[in-house]
């Protein structure tokens, strides 16, 4: 972890950050289960991103955090000071939404100091601190417009100085980007991460995106149905995912058939080792990372190996391109240089490699799954 | 190699020219549509005016100019405040009143609902709405007792606005809802709400102050159904400025005043609803 536990204040003194405890919470809505008794625990300081689809539950955790809404059970814990029956208002928590949250009727800086007025700071202070807080999300030159006047990624910087104005223990970021452009986005993204290491706060993030996920987060938990299928660094999550819906949520997987024998599987010929060794021997389905595939050689095409192929589609990533190969009974994802890839073209025979990385393995060797597989 | 390029060039050019020419075209036509239409619906509504006017003006014989009508309205020979003035001065302070109350009564009520009891949103609108299918002679009727009460106590015609509150209802929420809605009401609480901001400190500073253009709207129409209303202060036996105009008109036997009253009433109020709507523009250009 990169992140420093103790959280810096506008004043200069250092302050403990928190650790926030979220234990066997669940939410209903009518017969819908939000969320299904989540325990999670965000460690002082920590930058914690949930990811995971639409209606799984992570929005709602970020909720509940903020006492926008009330848990049916489970208890939250800020510090170790139980806060699940606190008001929002009086939670000390900031928070930056999805949708542009700044109040209209007041100036950039107003809107920084709104906290700080509600907290009877005297006004010179107010906008002194005001203006720090711009300046540290760089906009200070910007302090006497109104929302209309800045732009959608300027707004969500000023409602991240807004919500780190009123020092508070914890950050709360719902999907706060998505609103935004793709190189805005990433510009804020990166630029989220250098406050939030800076001022050294506990914060969760939520998130539909995966790239953002991984790019920003000390760990992330993917969720699926109210429930955290996996809490781990990125790089965990990305390579080792604990259940075959994390391989598949974060980042594309090929789903190949295989077979388990001894510790290992055998896929298309080649021996990968497993993620989890104590699967039992038999027919499994394979997930495989489009990029622990690669171009091994031209095929002539009269070779006919196991992982020889015809190339169908090449699509251009930027540094790298993903070209879907025909193997005959199933279709294979490589993500490969745009370089190696620029030589190749449609109705190319190539023979494919696979890298030994540790692979999961889910016991579905159903035909009619692997192509469900395929298609996603 | 160039000419290649430009042959090349001419067709899009030309396709993407013609779009824009089609639009220029529809644009000038839309725009002729508008200008007919604003003239129509201009001359239906000021040639009555017009005519009322050049009638309120007229001499004592035919073709001629004499502002006698106008005179009449002001001529008063008994002693003391002239019941004209006094009916103007208690319109206006009807009209005061009754935007008060409604504004204290309905801002807050519609913000609530709107942030804390939304499955009342449905019974508020009906309840709001009600007072438009109620004929003002059904509403007399049924508050003619409770106002036949209040007479009892010698209270002033200050007490229509109570009647006044009721009737402008459904036009006041409406322009109040139309200002909720424009506004994102759910998360501007939210992050007041996660600022630390009270539910009071949320309506009144972070709401309220976003809504004000359809406050605005709400005060004009609330002030000019007041400044308007005849038939229930004069079924209810109040003097309110239209009546004390019908008064003045039945009362003479020039027919001009008739139409001079009526014109005096509508230019007053006219004057004072402009006046309103500049205020508020002014206080709103300032940001």
């Amino acid at each position: 972890m990169t992140s420093s536990p103790v959280t810096r204040t506008l004043d200069g003194t250092a302050r403990a950050a928190v650790e926030v405890r979220l234990e066997g919470l669940s939410r209903h809505y009518g017969p819908v289960v939000a969320l299904d008794h989540l325990d999670l625990i965000l460690q002082p300081g920590e930058l914690v991103a949930l990811l995971g689809p639409s209606g799984c539950g992570k929005t709602t955790t970020l909720r509940l955090l903020a006492g926008l809404e009330d848990a049916d059970t489970g208890h939250i814990t800020v510090a170790g000071k139980d806060i699940t029956h606190v008001s929002a208002a009086k939670r000390d928590m900031g928070m930056v939404f999805q949708a542009y949250s700044l109040f209209p009727h007041m100036t950039v800086r107003q809107n920084v100091a709104f906290g700080l007025r509600l907290r009877k700071v005297g006004t010179a202070e107010r906008d002194k601190r005001a203006l720090e807080m711009l300046d540290l999300v760089g906009l200070s030159t910007q302090a006497d417009r109104y929302p209309h006047q800045i732009s959608g990624g300027q707004q969500q910087r000023v409602a991240l100085a807004r919500a780190l104005a009123i020092e508070p223990q914890v950050l709360l970021l719902d999907e706060p980007l998505s609103a935004l452009d793709a190189k805005v986005r990433a510009q804020l993204r990166d630029e989220i991460r250098r406050i939030q290491l800076d001022v050294g706060i506990t914060t969760l993030f939520v998130t539909h995106d995966q790239e953002e996920a991984l790019a920003i987060a000390d760990r992330v938990g993917v969720m699926r149905e109210g429930r955290l299928e996996q809490l781990a660094p990125p790089t965990e999550v990305y390579s080792r995912p604990a259940t075959s819906f994390v391989a598949e949520f974060v980042g594309l997987s090929n789903r190949l058939a295989g077979e388990v024998r001894g510790g290992e599987v055998t896929v298309r010929g080649c021996k990968l080792p497993l993620v989890e060794q104590d699967v039992p021997d038999g027919q499994v389905v394979a997930l495989v990372r489009p990029e622990a595939v690669s171009l091994a050689s031209r095929a002539p095409d009269s070779d006919s190996g196991p992982l020889t192929g015809t190339v169908i589609a090449i699509t251009f990533l930027g540094a790298t391109s993903r070209v879907t190969v025909d193997l005959g009974d199933t279709r294979v994802m490589a993500q490969l240089p745009t370089s190696e890839a620029s030589a190749l073209a449609a109705g190319s025979r190539v023979v494919l490699a696979i890298r030994p990385d540790p692979v999961l393995v889910s016991a579905d060797s159903d035909p009619a799954a692997l192509a469900a597989g395929e298609d996603a | 190699m160039a000419a290649v390029t430009a042959l090349s060039e001419t067709p899009a050019a030309e396709s993407a020219g013609r779009p824009r020419g089609m639009q220029a075209r529809r644009r000038r036509r839309l725009n002729l549509f508008r200008y007919v239409v604003f003239t129509v619906f201009g001359l239906f509504f000021l040639l009555p005016l017009l005519a009322m006017a050049r009638f309120s003006l007229e001499g004592a014989t035919l073709g001629t100019w004499s502002l006698t009508a106008w005179k009449q309205i002001a001529s008063y020979s008994g002693t003391g405040i002239p019941p004209l003035i006094s009916s103007i001065e208690i319109t206006l302070e009807l009209a005061v009143i009754t935007c008060a109350v409604m504004l204290v009564l309905l801002v807050p009520t519609m913000i609530w609902v709107r942030l804390r009891v939304r499955w009342l949103a449905r019974t508020m609108e009906f309840l709001c709405l009600l007072p438009l299918t109620i004929p003002a002679i059904a509403l007399v009727v049924g508050l003619g007792e409770i106002y036949n009460r209040l007479q009892h106590f010698s209270l002033s015609a200050l007490m229509l606005f109570w009647v006044y509150v009721i009737l402008a209802l459904p036009y006041a929420y409406q322009a109040l809802a139309a200002g909720l809605n424009a506004i994102n009401v759910e998360t501007l609480s939210e992050a007041a709400r996660s600022l630390g901001a009270s539910w009071f400190t949320v309506m009144m500073r972070v709401i309220a102050p976003n809504m004000r253009q359809a406050i605005l709207n709400a005060l004009l129409l609330t002030a000019s159904l007041v400044l308007g209303e005849f038939t229930i202060a004069y079924l209810l036996l109040y003097n309110n400025l239209q009546v004390e105009l019908y008064s003045i008109s039945r009362n003479t036997p020039n027919a001009g005043v008739l139409f001079s009253t009526s014109l005096a009433a509508l230019l007053l109020t006219f004057v004072l609803l402009l006046i309103l709507s500049y205020a508020g523009r002014r206080r709103r250009g300032r940001g």
